[in-house]
Parts: C-alpha cells; sequence; structure tokens
C-alpha cells in the first residue's frame, strides 16, 4: 500500500466501514464504540474506554493525491450512514469478489489476495476504484447509538436472513462439526498439502540443470518467500532455493524495485496471481516477502522489519553501514554466515503462523502473583554487578524478568532472543553454556551485549539442572536462564549468578513452581471460560506489551488448523488495524468459523468460536475473557517484573 | 569408575581448553562426542561459543577440562582472544575434504603462539576422517555442522603426511579424527591432558565458578572418557602421545 491509498483513510470516522479484505461473502462486520460489548460487564470496572473522537468526513479535505479511491469512498459512506441496518447483501460481494479475482471463492480463513487495491501503476484501472464503491456499498451496518444495548439476537438474525443465499446455505450445510478446522474442504485442501511441504528444503541443483525445473516447480509451490538483497541486487538470503536457482528471479525482483527507485516513487507492494509481494527497502537492503496466505502487507512488513532485525543484531547498523559505504557491492552473505538457521526460524515461524509477531507481544508464563514476586526477588537478591537483563524463560514464555529502572526490554529483542533459542537449535544441542554476542536493535543498534545461556530441562525427576544434559527434550519443557550483560568478560561472573539463581530457586521451592507451570501448559479455552461457545482467543494487554492465549488443543489440533486459526487472526488483526479503516469491533462469519476482535486503548481480544455460535454468545465469551484477565492479570501477565 | 575419584580422591586439575578452526569443520561435534559421547548429523552452526567441561581420567590424577568451543564464522575471529587468553591448551582442527580449512588452521595456529601464554599445548586435529574411509565411500557430507552440500565425492583432500608433517615443523600434537564415528576422539583430549606441563597444572580453578563447576561435573558420567582405548594411558604423562 502506498501513500495514495493512505489518503484515503478518513480513520477515526464513526461511520461504519469495512476494511476491503472483509468484503467476502460470508463476513459481516459492524463499527460500533466499544461501549456495546463492555455493557454487559460490570460497569463499576473501568475498562470502559473513551469515545474515538469523530472528525467529520469531509473536513478531511481533498489532499492531493489518490482521487478515484476517496472519491469512490465518499461516494459511498454518506449512503451506508444513511442506512441503520446490519443486512449484509453477500450476492452483491460475492459477484464483487468475482468480478475482481479470479480466485473462485474466497473465504477469511484462506482468501485472495487481492483484497486489497494494489498499488501497482495501474491501480487507477476501473475495476479498483468499482470494488470499492461495491465494496462499501454492499455493507450495510448499524451506526450504534451509545448506551444502546447489544441486541444481539435481533441483529444475528438479520444477519443470518441476509446471509441465506443459496450458496450460503449449502456451505452451512457442512458447519455443523465439533472441530471445523479440522475440517478438509477442497480449496483448503491445497493449502493443506502445501502446508506439509512447506518447510521441506529445495533440493540444490544437479551439476548439469537437469533437475531445474523440477526444483523450480517446488520452489514455486512455496506458500511463503523471504528474500534478502542488497541495494545493488546481491542476494543475501533467501528462504527457500539456492542462489542458482534463484538468480533469475532476484533479478527479476531487483529491476522491479530499482526502477521504482529511480522514479522517485519506491514500490511498496503488488499483487501477482494470488501472490501479494511486499518490499521494505532499509538501507543498504531490501528485504521482499511474497505470500499466499493473505496476510495483509502491514503484517509482512513487520516480518520483514523482523528479519532485518535479526540482521542488525548479528552486525550492528553501523558496521553494517560501514560496510556497504565501504564497497556497495559488499556480498553480505559471508559476515552473516551461519545466520541463516536463524533467519529460517523466523521465517518458518511467519509461515507457521506466529501469535507474537502478529501481536508483537510476548507470552508469559502464568504463575501466581506471590509465586512470581519470590522469583523476582530471588533475581535481584542474586543479580551480579555487570548484568543489564536478566530472563527466565520456559518453553517460548517469559517467566520473571529482571531489568534496570530506566530499560524495557523491546518485544522485538526477545523475540529475535526466543527464536535463537527455541527454534534455532545450536544454542540448545551444544550443551554445556553458551556466550553469545549479539546486538539487540530495540535496545541499541550500534553495539553488542552478550548472552550467557543455560538450559535446562523441567521434566520430572531432573532436580538438579546440572545434573541434565539437553538432549532430545521437547520445547516444551525447556527452561532457559538468560543473563545479557555489556561486558565481554563477565562469562564466569554471570555464570556464577546463575548457579545462586538456580540454588536460591530450589531452596524456596520455585523451581518446583515454575516446573509444575510449565508442565500444566496452557490452560484449555473451556477452563477459562466454561460455558461460553469460545474456542480459542488472543488477547493483547496493550500496556504491558504481552498476551496471552489458551492452548490450541483439543479444537485447533496439527500444523495446518493452527495455521488456519493464525489467519483468521491475521484477518480480524488487519481488519482492526487497517490504515483505511478504524474498527473497535469485528465481527465475521465464515463456513468455518465465527469471530470476534474488540479493540479498545487497554486491550486487543481476538475470539473464534465455531461457526454456529450466535453473535450474543460470542460476546458473552468474549466479555468472560476481559473478567478472567482482569482477575488473573497479575499472574497471565509479567507488571513491572524486577527492577533495579 | 566414577566412585575411584571418591574412594581414592587422586589430585584433579582443571585444563582450560580452546577448540579454533574454520566453520563447519566439526569442533562442536568434537565436544560432543567428548563430553555427550553423542552425535548430531547436521549440526546447526554455534553461535558465539559454547562452555562445556568434561573430567579426563588420569593414571595418575584427575583433569578437568573447561572447554570453550568456539564458533568458526569470520565474524566471531575477533572476540577469540577472550576464549585463548589463559588457556593452556587449544585443539585447532581442520576438516581433511576441504584444505582450506587447513590453511585458516595454519593461521590460528600462528595466532596462539604469537598471542596465546606461552607453553600453551595445541593439538592439530584432522576431522571427519569418516568421510575419507575407502569402507564407505557412500557416507557423504553428513558430517560436522552446516553441511556444505557441494562435496559430492567428499573425499580425503588433505593427506596425513602433509598434515602431520605441519604438525611436527610446529611441535603440535596431531591427531585425525571422526566426531562421527568417534575414533580417536576421546585419544585427542587424553593426549592433551598428558601433555598439560605438571608444573602448569593447579588445583581447581578458585575463580569465580570453581566451585560450582566440581558441582557440575560431579554428577556427570565420567566413565567414557577413562583410558581403556589405547596403551597410551601408562605412557608417557608428558609430551606427545602419538
Amino acid at each position: 500500500m502506498s501513500k495514495k491509498v493512505d489518503s484515503t483513510r478518513s480513520s477515526e470516522t464513526q461511520s461504519p466501514t469495512v476494511e476491503s479484505g472483509n468484503q467476502n461473502a460470508t463476513t459481516s462486520s459492524d463499527t460500533s464504540t466499544s461501549d456495546r460489548c463492555d455493557e454487559p460487564i460490570d460497569s463499576s470496572l473501568e475498562l470502559r474506554p473513551p469515545l474515538p473522537p469523530r472528525p467529520s468526513l469531509l473536513e478531511r479535505g481533498n489532499t492531493a493525491a489518490g482521487g478515484s479511491l476517496r472519491l469512490s469512498k465518499r461516494a459511498a459512506r454518506p449512503q451506508l450512514q444513511s442506512q441503520a441496518t446490519t443486512a449484509l447483501s453477500l450476492a452483491d460481494v460475492h459477484t464483487a469478489n468475482r468480478l475482481e479475482t479470479s480466485s473462485p471463492k474466497s473465504s477469511p480463513a484462506s482468501r485472495a489476495v487481492s483484497r486489497k487495491p494494489s498499488l501497482t501503476p495501474s491501480a487507477h484501472q476501473p475495476s479498483i476504484a468499482v470494488s470499492e464503491v461495491d465494496d462499501g456499498a454492499s455493507v450495510r451496518s448499524v451506526v450504534p447509538t451509545i448506551g444502546t444495548r447489544l441486541d444481539g439476537e435481533s441483529t444475528l438474525g438479520d444477519l443470518i436472513e441476509g446471509a441465506a443465499t443459496p450458496a450460503f446455505k449449502a456451505l452451512s450445510a457442512q458447519i455443523e462439526r465439533a472441530n471445523p478446522f479440522d475440517a478438509v474442504l477442497a480449496e483448503d485442501d491445497n493449502l493443506s498439502t502445501q502446508m506439509q511441504h512447506e518447510f521441506q528444503n529445495v533440493e540444490s541443483m544437479n551439476k548439469d540443470g537437469q533437475n531445474e525445473e523440477a526444483l523450480l516447480n517446488i520452489w514455486k509451490a512455496k506458500l511463503k518467500h523471504f528474500f534478502i538483497l542488497s541495494a545493488s541486487g546481491k542476494p543475501i538470503y533467501s528462504r527457500h532455493g539456492d542462489d542458482q536457482l534463484i538468480s533469475n528471479y532476484i533479478g527479476v525482483v531487483q529491476t522491479l524495485i530499482s526502477f521504482y527507485q529511480g522514479a522517485k516513487d519506491p514500490l511498496k507492494g503488488f499483487t501477482a496471481g494470488d501472490a501479494r509481494f511486499v518490499m521494505l527497502p532499509k538501507g543498504p537492503l531490501n528485504l521482499v516477502a511474497v505470500s499466499r496466505m493473505g496476510e495483509s502487507d502491514a503484517q509482512l512488513r513487520t516480518q520483514l522489519e523482523s528479519l532485518y532485525m535479526q540482521i542488525l543484531s548479528t552486525l550492528t547498523l553501523p558496521s553494517l553501514e560501514r560496510m556497504f559505504s565501504n564497497r556497495p557491492s559488499t556480498d553480505l552473505r559471508r559476515p552473516l554466515e551461519g545466520t541463516d538457521v536463524l533467519l529460517d526460524g523466523l521465517a518458518d515461524g511467519f509461515t507457521r503462523g506466529s501469535p507474537s509477531t502478529l501481536l508483537s507481544a510476548l507470552e508469559c508464563l502464568r504463575l501466581r502473583k506471590s509465586h512470581r514476586k519470590v522469583v523476582d526477588e530471588t533475581l535481584l537478591k542474586v543479580r551480579s554487578q555487570n548484568l543489564l537483563y536478566g530472563l527466565i524463560v520456559a518453553a517460548g514464555r517469559l517467566v520473571s524478568v529482571v531489568r534496570p529502572k530506566k530499560h524495557s526490554l523491546h518485544p522485538g529483542d526477545l523475540h529475535l532472543i526466543f527464536n535463537m533459542l527455541f527454534e534455532a537449535g545450536s544454542v540448545k544441542a551444544g550443551g554445556g553454556e553458551n556466550w553469545i554476542p549479539l546486538c539487540l536493535p530495540g535496545f541499541n543498534n550500534t553495539g553488542f551485549l552478550y548472552m550467557y545461556v543455560s538450559f535446562f530441562s523441567t521434566s520430572e525427576g531432573a532436580l538438579s539442572p546440572e545434573a541434565e544434559r539437553p538432549s532430545s527434550a521437547g520445547k516444551d519443557d525447556e527452561l532457559a536462564i538468560v543473563l545479557i550483560s555489556a561486558n565481554k568478560d563477565s562469562f564466569f561472573e554471570l555464570r556464577q549468578m546463575r548457579a545462586d539463581l538456580v540454588a536460591q530457586l530450589e531452596k524456596n521451592g520455585s523451581m518446583a513452581v515454575i516446573k509444575t507451570a510449565i508442565r500444566k501448559g496452557h490452560a484449555s479455552c473451556s477452563d477459562i471460560t466454561p460455558g461460553t461457545v469460545l474456542k480459542h482467543f488472543l488477547y493483547k494487554s496493550r500496556g504491558n506489551v504481552q498476551f496471552t492465549m489458551p492452548s490450541f488443543e483439543p479444537h485447533f489440533h496439527g500444523l495446518i488448523a493452527k495455521r488456519k486459526l493464525m489467519s483468521l487472526y491475521h484477518n480480524l488483526h488487519d481488519s482492526i488495524h487497517s490504515r483505511t479503516a478504524h474498527l473497535k469491533v469485528q465481527h465475521t462469519v465464515a463456513y468455518d468459523a465465527t469471530a470476534l476482535a474488540w479493540e479498545t486503548p487497554l486491550f486487543e481480544l481476538y475470539c473464534v468460536a465455531s461457526s454456529n455460535a450466535s453473535r450474543a454468545a460470542l460476546v458473552a465469551g468474549a466479555n468472560k475473557v476481559v473478567s478472567w484477565i482482569r482477575r488473573e492479570e497479575e499472574r497471565v501477565f509479567i507488571i513491572g517484573g524486577a527492577v533495579f | 569408575m566414577t566412585d575411584s575419584t571418591a574412594s581414592a580422591p587422586k589430585p584433579s586439575s582443571s585444563v582450560k581448553l580452546v577448540l579454533l578452526g574454520e566453520a563447519a569443520v566439526g569442533k562442536s561435534s568434537l565436544v560432543l562426542r567428548f563430553v555427550n559421547n553423542d552425535f548430531q548429523p547436521n549440526k546447526e552452526p554455534t553461535i558465539g561459543a559454547a562452555f562445556l567441561t568434561q573430567k579426563c581420567q588420569l593414571p595418575s590424577r584427575t583433569i578437568k577440562f573447561e572447554i570453550w568451543d568456539t564458533a568458526g564464522q569470520e565474524r566471531f575471529a575477533s572476540l577469540a582472544p577472550m576464549y585463548y587468553r589463559n588457556a593452556q591448551s587449544a585443539l585447532v582442527v581442520y576438516d581433511m575434504t576441504k584444505p582450506s580449512s587447513l590453511v585458516k588452521a595454519k593461521h590460528w595456529v600462528a595466532e596462539l603462539q604469537r598471542q596465546a601464554s606461552p607453553g600453551i599445548v595445541i593439538a592439530l586435529v584432522g576431522n571427519k576422517l569418516d568421510l575419507c574411509d575407502d569402507d564407505d565411500p557412500e557416507d557423504e557430507a553428513q558430517d560436522g555442522e552446516n553441511a556444505e552440500g557441494h562435496e559430492e565425492e567428499a573425499v580425503r583432500k588433505v593427506s596425513t603426511a602433509e598434515a602431520k608433517a605441519y604438525a611436527e615443523e610446529e611441535s603440535l600434537l596431531f591427531y585425525e579424527t571422526s566426531a562421527k564415528t568417534g575414533h580417536n576422539v576421546s585419544e585427542v583430549f587424553t593426549a592433551i591432558a598428558n601433555a598439560i606441563p605438571e608444573t602448569s597444572l593447579k588445583g581447581p580453578r578458585t575463580g569465580a565458578g570453581g566451585g560450582t563447576q566440581a558441582a557440575i561435573s560431579g554428577g556427570q558420567d565420567t566413565s567414557r572418557v577413562n583410558l581403556n582405548a589405547r596403551g597410551a594411558d601408562g605412557a608417557a604423562k608428558e609430551g606427545c602421545a602419538c
């Protein structure tokens, strides 16, 4: 998306807008202030967010670019506001959708990528404008008056009526399933098979190039690609395929990028077929993501940012810039040697779908407040002189953190650390302890810090951590102590601190508590919100930059079901974070799930239920989650942490 | 065998050992074989450095190795002094299917002789012997971290004579090993333990972490490292065992 679309944004308008991505047949949406959903909650709790400002549409004047897009929007919106109904003319959207894309079916779970007007130079073609109009016009939504009670039943009634096109009926015949995400429909089948092969490596080409075509087909079948190339077009990283195989394509990418850069109108993204291409220029590097998984530009860009952070973490910004200013044709592969594992780990995490990346937040191990306090105090007690950050990490979740008062931890940095510890096997596999120089770009992108890492398994019987050599222990019962210092000679000092820390934690029983908590894993959704229709949720506390979620089991079993769930979350996330529409609540119905996204200044909540769940039931579930969080806040989140 | 330490306490000393060498020659795999008697094909590259300890039983004493397994990538080279400073011994590893790795190894030897503590015991180790065995030429570049992939006909590219001549010239211990099969691995460490001059052996390190290290390896299974392999145990306590 480039500036042209941005200028069409009439952001905080109260008018019901539907992010263009949700124009799919089965999507319903209503914009409202969050008060509506708040309402069933005890009003003494001051969760209610302030109302968003409401600048008039007309005041947000006609600034320069993007005439056709904006005009069409403005044509559509007044019409919307005048019609207070939630009726949803699905048929219209279907048609519009079909006109616009060649994809025969599109559902939120695996939708076609054309959901956003593409910003190739041809973006002003009539089809885009038409789609904008259709998009807007087809969604008639209620403009809630503040304080109106949520009349779930009646609005939902409307919805179903409006939705009852023959096609939808055909689909809903298949709705009644326990775990709809397990179901395999024709279009998903494609995804499933591709997903299974997604992480297999493309072999290298034979000497005679005989197998090139076969390899290219495998390569092209990947759902997602990441490329990093230097500004001069040298390949630096590709998730799939070796240099020989992809060099032609890197050349094409480079040509595209430099053509638009030359025109002072950098290319940010485009759609080709069912693939979305997103470019992110970063100093001397260009990063490119190609996705057929229906992620939004912003989400792909976040993923690219994260890859870039990994490169900075290896090299630091000044040294990266120095290399390229000395020699623009530098081959960065050499200085980055050995970090492919880390980049692959990140990339595959994105392909599998990571709530942490999606929400830019981290997850904590659920512990009683008093237990966490003991751990925090122990950390402070044994803190050694040169310590900057100390982390206890269990299976990718933070147990406790000790940090200086003036420095907080950047979630992006933590993500890099977690990726290194838990995705790339080298740290664990080496056994023993590690001393790793790394740059935490969120903390300071100019210099290195030194990270002491020690793993131990938490499986039953391993009371003495030293007795454990990491072997084939599963990811889920690993506990890592991570101590970070700015002093490269402090290994033995931190090692001593680790020993003291473990001894103390054993002594005061915290170790047992932590291990129990790790073994328990995530609570299931039905334990957290008993009696509701929810199957899964993500709750992000914005203030704490942390999120929590229930276990994927029993409803989302296996890679593909999880990925579908994550795709749904991506769509929800996209719709409330889109720059062209500021929704506060988004409700979608699809053949395999209903979902709700709810945003307030305090939190973002994404809930998923089976497709036959009523909206009221979904809202009730959401409220349950919110009140559960309120009770459990100091257990599921680290608030403050140990600060010195 | 472990109880031998308990019943008849032999004098025990710590020896700091550092592994150096080009990326993907199998440094971590050697250590892993020595410490855990384990081998992982396609091991991922080490990041930074790993610190491991392992005991080595000599007839007269117990040597506790404190091993710094460093990453071979170029960008970590500037950190190496941190690891070889004060080291009593070094293992410089090359990949005998890759001549450039011997060149790199020679650089490391030179740097150690120039910068490390005088009297440091250096062993030159050619790894991936399994790839050179004629018995199973099928074995491809599975060995070591980060298999390059292009070594389809991975055969010996560095002759024993060449490397041995260099090692003698520089008075280095010399071994050819296979971390994959375990061939000669414990022998290298035993030879180093034997080669450390008695005078430079002190009690357990008194520096930070000394106490805990004893605790750490106390729980370890040390039996494997026992000198059941060669006749080298009774032999030369000092000097080269090869």
